[in-house]
Protein backbone atom coordinates (compact mmCIF):
# COMPACT_ATOMS: atom_id res chain seq x y z
CA UNK A 1 0.00 0.00 0.00
CA UNK A 2 2.74 2.42 0.95
CA UNK A 3 4.63 1.50 -2.20
CA UNK A 4 1.60 2.33 -4.32
CA UNK A 5 1.09 5.65 -2.54
CA UNK A 6 4.69 6.49 -3.07
CA UNK A 7 4.46 5.90 -6.80
CA UNK A 8 1.45 8.23 -6.91
CA UNK A 9 3.63 10.85 -5.23
CA UNK A 10 6.38 10.27 -7.75
CA UNK A 11 3.95 10.52 -10.66
CA UNK A 12 2.56 13.78 -9.30
CA UNK A 13 6.03 15.23 -8.76
CA UNK A 14 7.09 14.29 -12.28
CA UNK A 15 3.93 15.73 -13.85
CA UNK A 16 4.10 18.88 -11.73
CA UNK A 17 7.77 19.50 -12.49
CA UNK A 18 7.18 18.94 -16.19
CA UNK A 19 4.16 21.27 -16.28
CA UNK A 20 6.03 23.98 -14.40
CA UNK A 21 8.89 23.74 -16.89
CA UNK A 22 6.38 23.87 -19.72
CA UNK A 23 4.66 27.02 -18.41
CA UNK A 24 5.48 29.85 -20.85
CA UNK A 25 6.82 32.32 -18.23
CA UNK A 26 9.09 29.68 -16.69
CA UNK A 27 10.20 28.45 -20.11
CA UNK A 28 10.94 32.01 -21.20
CA UNK A 29 12.83 32.82 -18.00
CA UNK A 30 14.98 29.67 -18.16
CA UNK A 31 15.72 30.18 -21.85
CA UNK A 32 16.61 33.85 -21.39
CA UNK A 33 20.17 32.86 -20.53
CA UNK A 34 22.45 30.13 -21.81
CA UNK A 35 23.46 29.34 -18.23
CA UNK A 36 19.89 28.74 -17.11
CA UNK A 37 19.00 26.68 -20.15
CA UNK A 38 22.02 24.37 -19.79
CA UNK A 39 22.34 24.18 -16.03
CA UNK A 40 18.71 24.42 -14.90
CA UNK A 41 16.17 23.72 -17.61
CA UNK A 42 17.77 20.69 -19.25
CA UNK A 43 18.87 19.07 -15.94
CA UNK A 44 15.35 19.54 -14.53
CA UNK A 45 13.87 17.93 -17.65
CA UNK A 46 16.33 15.07 -17.12
CA UNK A 47 15.08 14.84 -13.52
CA UNK A 48 11.53 14.34 -14.82
CA UNK A 49 12.84 11.28 -16.65
CA UNK A 50 14.45 9.98 -13.45
CA UNK A 51 11.03 10.18 -11.76
CA UNK A 52 9.43 8.38 -14.70
CA UNK A 53 11.90 5.51 -14.29
CA UNK A 54 10.44 4.81 -10.84
CA UNK A 55 6.95 4.52 -12.30
CA UNK A 56 7.73 1.75 -14.79
CA UNK A 57 6.09 -1.56 -13.92
CA UNK A 58 8.58 -4.16 -12.74
CA UNK A 59 7.88 -6.31 -15.79
CA UNK A 60 8.91 -3.49 -18.12
CA UNK A 61 12.14 -2.82 -16.23
CA UNK A 62 12.94 -6.54 -16.44
CA UNK A 63 12.47 -6.60 -20.20
CA UNK A 64 14.61 -3.50 -20.58
CA UNK A 65 17.25 -5.00 -18.30
CA UNK A 66 17.57 -7.94 -20.71
CA UNK A 67 18.85 -5.48 -23.30
CA UNK A 68 20.79 -3.34 -20.88
CA UNK A 69 23.64 -5.43 -19.51
CA UNK A 70 25.48 -3.47 -16.82
CA UNK A 71 23.49 -0.41 -17.92
CA UNK A 72 25.61 0.05 -21.02
CA UNK A 73 22.76 0.38 -23.56
CA UNK A 74 21.06 3.10 -21.52
CA UNK A 75 24.34 4.87 -21.00
CA UNK A 76 24.99 5.01 -24.75
CA UNK A 77 21.49 6.38 -25.39
CA UNK A 78 21.78 9.05 -22.68
CA UNK A 79 25.27 10.04 -23.83
CA UNK A 80 24.31 10.40 -27.48
CA UNK A 81 21.22 12.44 -26.62
CA UNK A 82 23.17 14.71 -24.25
CA UNK A 83 25.75 15.25 -26.95
CA UNK A 84 23.03 16.47 -29.30
CA UNK A 85 21.78 19.03 -26.76
CA UNK A 86 25.31 20.28 -26.19
CA UNK A 87 25.57 21.60 -29.76
CA UNK A 88 25.31 25.40 -29.64
CA UNK A 89 22.97 25.46 -32.61
CA UNK A 90 20.47 23.10 -31.01
CA UNK A 91 20.33 25.40 -27.96
CA UNK A 92 19.43 28.27 -30.29
CA UNK A 93 16.98 26.19 -32.28
CA UNK A 94 15.24 24.86 -29.15
CA UNK A 95 14.23 28.44 -28.39
CA UNK A 96 13.39 29.66 -31.88
CA UNK A 97 11.94 26.53 -33.51
CA UNK A 98 8.82 25.03 -31.87
CA UNK A 99 9.51 21.56 -33.32
CA UNK A 100 12.98 21.49 -31.80
CA UNK A 101 11.48 22.72 -28.52
CA UNK A 102 9.12 19.73 -28.52
CA UNK A 103 12.06 17.44 -29.27
CA UNK A 104 13.96 18.86 -26.30
CA UNK A 105 11.05 18.57 -23.87
CA UNK A 106 10.47 14.96 -24.95
CA UNK A 107 14.01 13.72 -25.34
CA UNK A 108 15.65 15.16 -22.22
CA UNK A 109 13.34 13.19 -19.88
CA UNK A 110 12.79 10.09 -22.03
CA UNK A 111 16.17 9.63 -23.73
CA UNK A 112 18.49 11.00 -21.02
CA UNK A 113 16.85 10.88 -17.57
CA UNK A 114 14.92 7.63 -17.99
CA UNK A 115 17.74 5.50 -19.44
CA UNK A 116 20.26 6.93 -16.96
CA UNK A 117 18.01 6.13 -14.01
CA UNK A 118 17.40 2.61 -15.31
CA UNK A 119 21.09 2.05 -15.99
CA UNK A 120 22.85 3.57 -12.98
CA UNK A 121 21.89 0.78 -10.53
CA UNK A 122 23.12 -1.84 -13.03
CA UNK A 123 26.42 -0.14 -13.71
CA UNK A 124 29.45 -1.71 -12.10
CA UNK A 125 32.39 0.09 -10.61
CA UNK A 126 34.31 0.36 -13.89
CA UNK A 127 31.38 1.56 -16.01
CA UNK A 128 30.47 4.14 -13.38
CA UNK A 129 34.08 5.24 -13.20
CA UNK A 130 34.40 5.65 -16.95
CA UNK A 131 31.08 7.49 -17.07
CA UNK A 132 31.99 9.91 -14.27
CA UNK A 133 35.47 10.60 -15.63
CA UNK A 134 33.93 11.30 -19.03
CA UNK A 135 31.44 13.64 -17.34
CA UNK A 136 34.27 15.54 -15.68
CA UNK A 137 36.16 15.72 -18.96
CA UNK A 138 33.08 17.03 -20.76
CA UNK A 139 32.46 19.71 -18.13
CA UNK A 140 36.09 20.79 -18.41
CA UNK A 141 36.15 20.73 -22.22
CA UNK A 142 32.92 22.68 -22.64
CA UNK A 143 33.72 25.04 -19.76
CA UNK A 144 37.13 25.82 -21.19
CA UNK A 145 35.70 26.34 -24.69
CA UNK A 146 32.98 28.70 -23.45
CA UNK A 147 35.43 30.60 -21.29
CA UNK A 148 38.07 31.24 -23.94
CA UNK A 149 35.94 31.53 -27.09
CA UNK A 150 36.08 35.16 -28.26
CA UNK A 151 32.96 34.54 -30.38
CA UNK A 152 29.43 33.96 -29.26
CA UNK A 153 28.56 30.33 -29.96
CA UNK A 154 24.81 30.93 -29.71
CA UNK A 155 23.22 33.77 -31.63
CA UNK A 156 20.65 34.14 -28.86
CA UNK A 157 23.00 34.60 -25.96
CA UNK A 158 25.51 37.21 -24.87
CA UNK A 159 29.23 36.61 -24.54
CA UNK A 160 29.34 37.28 -20.79
CA UNK A 161 26.54 34.74 -20.29
CA UNK A 162 28.58 32.18 -22.23
CA UNK A 163 31.68 32.94 -20.15
CA UNK A 164 29.75 32.69 -16.87
CA UNK A 165 28.45 29.30 -18.03
CA UNK A 166 32.03 28.31 -18.82
CA UNK A 167 33.16 29.21 -15.30
CA UNK A 168 30.27 27.28 -13.76
CA UNK A 169 30.99 24.21 -15.90
CA UNK A 170 34.63 24.25 -14.79
CA UNK A 171 33.46 24.59 -11.18
CA UNK A 172 31.02 21.68 -11.48
CA UNK A 173 33.69 19.54 -13.15
CA UNK A 174 36.11 20.36 -10.33
CA UNK A 175 33.50 19.61 -7.65
CA UNK A 176 32.71 16.27 -9.27
CA UNK A 177 36.39 15.48 -9.41
CA UNK A 178 36.88 16.29 -5.72
CA UNK A 179 33.81 14.23 -4.79
CA UNK A 180 35.11 11.20 -6.70
CA UNK A 181 38.63 11.58 -5.37
CA UNK A 182 37.15 11.78 -1.86
CA UNK A 183 35.18 8.60 -2.43
CA UNK A 184 38.20 6.81 -3.89
CA UNK A 185 40.31 7.64 -0.84
CA UNK A 186 37.81 7.39 2.00
CA UNK A 187 34.69 5.83 0.55
CA UNK A 188 33.28 2.34 0.65
CA UNK A 189 32.83 0.62 -2.66
CA UNK A 190 29.33 -0.72 -2.43
CA UNK A 191 28.44 0.39 -5.92
CA UNK A 192 28.28 -3.21 -7.11
CA UNK A 193 25.41 -4.04 -4.78
CA UNK A 194 22.80 -3.21 -7.40
CA UNK A 195 24.70 -4.77 -10.29
CA UNK A 196 24.27 -8.34 -11.44
CA UNK A 197 25.82 -10.58 -8.82
CA UNK A 198 27.70 -12.85 -11.11
CA UNK A 199 30.73 -10.81 -12.08
CA UNK A 200 31.70 -13.15 -14.90
CA UNK A 201 28.13 -13.21 -16.27
CA UNK B 1 22.67 -13.63 -24.47
CA UNK B 2 22.04 -10.49 -22.48
CA UNK B 3 25.54 -9.36 -23.32
CA UNK B 4 24.96 -9.88 -27.05
CA UNK B 5 21.62 -8.10 -27.02
CA UNK B 6 23.14 -5.17 -25.17
CA UNK B 7 26.01 -5.03 -27.62
CA UNK B 8 23.52 -5.00 -30.49
CA UNK B 9 21.38 -2.24 -28.91
CA UNK B 10 24.41 -0.15 -27.95
CA UNK B 11 25.91 -0.27 -31.44
CA UNK B 12 22.53 0.58 -32.99
CA UNK B 13 22.00 3.51 -30.60
CA UNK B 14 25.54 4.73 -31.16
CA UNK B 15 25.10 4.67 -34.94
CA UNK B 16 21.68 6.32 -34.76
CA UNK B 17 22.97 9.03 -32.42
CA UNK B 18 26.01 9.59 -34.61
CA UNK B 19 23.81 9.91 -37.67
CA UNK B 20 21.52 12.44 -35.94
CA UNK B 21 24.48 14.59 -34.86
CA UNK B 22 26.03 14.29 -38.34
CA UNK B 23 22.80 15.42 -39.99
CA UNK B 24 22.08 18.13 -37.42
CA UNK B 25 25.49 19.74 -37.95
CA UNK B 26 25.40 19.78 -41.77
CA UNK B 27 27.87 16.87 -41.96
CA UNK B 28 29.87 18.07 -38.95
CA UNK B 29 30.48 21.44 -40.60
CA UNK B 30 28.17 23.74 -38.63
CA UNK B 31 28.01 23.49 -34.85
CA UNK B 32 26.65 27.01 -34.43
CA UNK B 33 23.60 28.77 -35.84
CA UNK B 34 25.90 31.34 -37.42
CA UNK B 35 27.90 28.72 -39.34
CA UNK B 36 24.65 27.02 -40.34
CA UNK B 37 23.13 30.13 -41.90
CA UNK B 38 26.29 30.74 -43.93
CA UNK B 39 26.30 27.20 -45.29
CA UNK B 40 22.56 27.42 -45.99
CA UNK B 41 22.78 30.53 -48.17
CA UNK B 42 25.86 29.23 -49.98
CA UNK B 43 23.99 26.07 -50.91
CA UNK B 44 20.58 27.61 -51.48
CA UNK B 45 20.76 31.35 -52.21
CA UNK B 46 17.65 33.18 -50.99
CA UNK B 47 15.84 35.96 -52.79
CA UNK B 48 15.89 39.33 -51.06
CA UNK B 49 12.32 40.32 -50.13
CA UNK B 50 10.67 43.46 -51.41
CA UNK B 51 10.97 45.84 -48.45
CA UNK B 52 10.76 49.61 -48.50
CA UNK B 53 13.71 51.44 -46.98
CA UNK B 54 14.13 55.08 -46.09
CA UNK B 55 17.69 56.26 -46.74
CA UNK B 56 19.83 58.82 -44.96
CA UNK B 57 18.59 61.46 -47.39
CA UNK B 58 14.94 60.61 -46.72
CA UNK B 59 14.40 58.91 -50.09
CA UNK B 60 12.31 55.74 -50.25
CA UNK B 61 13.78 52.76 -52.09
CA UNK B 62 12.92 49.07 -52.44
CA UNK B 63 15.66 46.57 -51.55
CA UNK B 64 14.46 44.19 -54.25
CA UNK B 65 14.50 47.17 -56.64
CA UNK B 66 18.27 47.45 -56.30
CA UNK B 67 18.65 44.49 -58.67
CA UNK B 68 21.25 44.61 -61.40
CA UNK B 69 24.13 45.45 -59.09
CA UNK B 70 26.06 43.67 -56.41
CA UNK B 71 24.98 44.63 -52.90
CA UNK B 72 27.08 44.34 -49.77
CA UNK B 73 24.66 44.63 -46.87
CA UNK B 74 25.33 44.90 -43.15
CA UNK B 75 22.88 45.36 -40.30
CA UNK B 76 23.51 48.12 -37.80
CA UNK B 77 22.03 50.42 -35.21
CA UNK B 78 23.55 53.85 -35.14
CA UNK B 79 24.03 53.98 -31.36
CA UNK B 80 26.18 50.83 -31.53
CA UNK B 81 29.56 51.45 -29.91
CA UNK B 82 31.37 48.22 -30.86
CA UNK B 83 30.69 45.89 -33.76
CA UNK B 84 29.03 48.39 -36.03
CA UNK B 85 31.92 50.79 -35.69
CA UNK B 86 34.17 47.97 -36.87
CA UNK B 87 31.75 47.11 -39.67
CA UNK B 88 31.38 50.79 -40.49
CA UNK B 89 35.10 51.22 -40.98
CA UNK B 90 35.17 48.02 -43.06
CA UNK B 91 32.65 49.64 -45.37
CA UNK B 92 34.69 52.86 -45.50
CA UNK B 93 37.72 50.80 -46.54
CA UNK B 94 35.58 48.95 -49.09
CA UNK B 95 34.80 52.32 -50.63
CA UNK B 96 38.51 52.62 -51.42
CA UNK B 97 39.01 49.02 -52.47
CA UNK B 98 35.92 48.96 -54.70
CA UNK B 99 36.15 52.61 -55.80
CA UNK B 100 35.77 51.86 -59.53
CA UNK B 101 32.76 49.49 -59.41
CA UNK B 102 31.11 51.70 -56.80
CA UNK B 103 31.53 54.76 -59.03
CA UNK B 104 30.04 53.06 -62.10
CA UNK B 105 27.16 51.60 -60.09
CA UNK B 106 28.13 47.92 -60.36
CA UNK B 107 28.30 47.64 -56.57
CA UNK B 108 26.45 49.34 -53.73
CA UNK B 109 27.08 49.23 -49.99
CA UNK B 110 23.93 49.21 -47.85
CA UNK B 111 23.77 49.52 -44.06
CA UNK B 112 20.31 48.60 -42.80
CA UNK B 113 19.25 49.66 -39.31
CA UNK B 114 17.37 47.21 -37.11
CA UNK B 115 16.48 50.05 -34.74
CA UNK B 116 14.23 52.08 -37.08
CA UNK B 117 12.48 53.94 -34.25
CA UNK B 118 15.69 55.69 -33.29
CA UNK B 119 17.53 55.68 -36.62
CA UNK B 120 15.73 58.42 -38.51
CA UNK B 121 17.44 59.86 -41.63
CA UNK B 122 19.53 62.49 -39.76
CA UNK B 123 20.88 59.76 -37.43
CA UNK B 124 21.71 57.59 -40.45
CA UNK B 125 23.48 60.50 -42.11
CA UNK B 126 25.57 61.22 -39.04
CA UNK B 127 26.38 57.49 -38.77
CA UNK B 128 27.83 57.58 -42.27
CA UNK B 129 29.79 60.69 -41.37
CA UNK B 130 31.20 59.12 -38.19
CA UNK B 131 32.14 55.98 -40.12
CA UNK B 132 34.05 58.25 -42.52
CA UNK B 133 31.99 57.43 -45.57
CA UNK B 134 33.64 58.75 -48.74
CA UNK B 135 30.18 59.59 -49.94
CA UNK B 136 30.10 57.30 -52.97
CA UNK B 137 27.96 54.17 -53.17
CA UNK B 138 27.11 53.72 -49.49
CA UNK B 139 23.53 53.95 -48.34
CA UNK B 140 22.37 53.85 -44.75
CA UNK B 141 18.69 53.08 -44.45
CA UNK B 142 15.93 51.99 -42.11
CA UNK B 143 13.06 49.65 -43.01
CA UNK B 144 9.70 51.35 -43.13
CA UNK B 145 7.35 49.47 -40.83
CA UNK B 146 7.92 46.59 -38.42
CA UNK B 147 6.86 44.01 -41.04
CA UNK B 148 9.67 45.02 -43.36
CA UNK B 149 12.24 44.67 -40.61
CA UNK B 150 10.87 41.24 -39.58
CA UNK B 151 10.99 40.08 -43.18
CA UNK B 152 14.59 41.23 -43.60
CA UNK B 153 15.69 39.66 -40.32
CA UNK B 154 14.06 36.38 -41.25
CA UNK B 155 15.52 36.25 -44.77
CA UNK B 156 19.01 37.26 -43.72
CA UNK B 157 18.98 35.28 -40.46
CA UNK B 158 19.69 38.25 -38.21
CA UNK B 159 19.20 37.74 -34.47
CA UNK B 160 19.15 40.89 -32.37
CA UNK B 161 19.16 40.65 -28.57
CA UNK B 162 19.32 43.41 -25.93
CA UNK B 163 22.80 43.55 -24.41
CA UNK B 164 21.53 44.65 -21.01
CA UNK B 165 23.27 48.01 -21.30
CA UNK B 166 20.61 49.71 -23.40
CA UNK B 167 22.14 48.56 -26.66
CA UNK B 168 21.95 45.43 -28.76
CA UNK B 169 24.10 42.46 -29.63
CA UNK B 170 23.67 40.87 -33.04
CA UNK B 171 25.36 38.48 -35.42
CA UNK B 172 27.34 40.99 -37.44
CA UNK B 173 28.53 40.09 -40.93
CA UNK B 174 28.64 41.30 -44.52
CA UNK B 175 25.89 39.87 -46.69
CA UNK B 176 26.66 39.53 -50.39
CA UNK B 177 23.66 39.87 -52.73
CA UNK B 178 24.18 39.17 -56.42
CA UNK B 179 22.68 41.23 -59.31
CA UNK B 180 19.76 38.78 -59.50
CA UNK B 181 18.76 39.84 -56.01
CA UNK B 182 19.84 36.65 -54.26
CA UNK B 183 21.76 36.46 -50.99
CA UNK B 184 24.59 34.13 -52.00
CA UNK B 185 27.27 34.49 -49.35
CA UNK B 186 27.80 35.74 -45.79
CA UNK B 187 31.35 36.74 -44.81
CA UNK B 188 33.10 38.38 -41.88
CA UNK B 189 35.63 40.70 -43.47
CA UNK B 190 35.43 43.44 -46.05
CA UNK B 191 38.44 41.86 -47.68
CA UNK B 192 36.65 38.61 -48.49
CA UNK B 193 33.56 40.53 -49.60
CA UNK B 194 35.64 42.65 -51.97
CA UNK B 195 37.48 39.62 -53.34
CA UNK B 196 34.21 37.84 -54.00
CA UNK B 197 32.65 40.77 -55.83
CA UNK B 198 35.79 41.53 -57.87
CA UNK B 199 36.09 37.88 -58.90
CA UNK B 200 32.58 38.03 -60.28
CA UNK B 201 32.98 41.43 -61.93
CA UNK B 202 36.15 40.66 -63.89
CA UNK B 203 36.82 36.95 -63.90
Amino acid sequence: MTARLRSVDVACSAALLFLVLLAPPVKRALEASMTAQMLLQIPLLVAVGVFIARLLPIRATRVIADWNYRGIGGLVLATMTSMFWMLPRTLDAAVTDPLVAVAKYASAPLLIGLPLALSWPRMGFIVRGVFLVECIATFFRLGWLYLISPDRLCNLYLLDDQQRLGQLLLLIGAALFVAIAWKLVWGRFDSLSGAPRKLTG
Amino acid sequence: MRLLRTLFVSVALFLAGGFVVYAATDRLQAFTTEAARRIAVRQHPVGVPSVTLETQSGAHIDVAGLRGKWLLIDFIYTRCPTYCVALGSEFAQLQDRLAAPLANGAVELVSISFDPAHDVPPELASYLQRARSRGVGWLAARPVGRDGLDQLERTFGITVIPDGLGGYTHNAAIHVVDPRGRLIEIVDSGQSAARLVLEHLDP
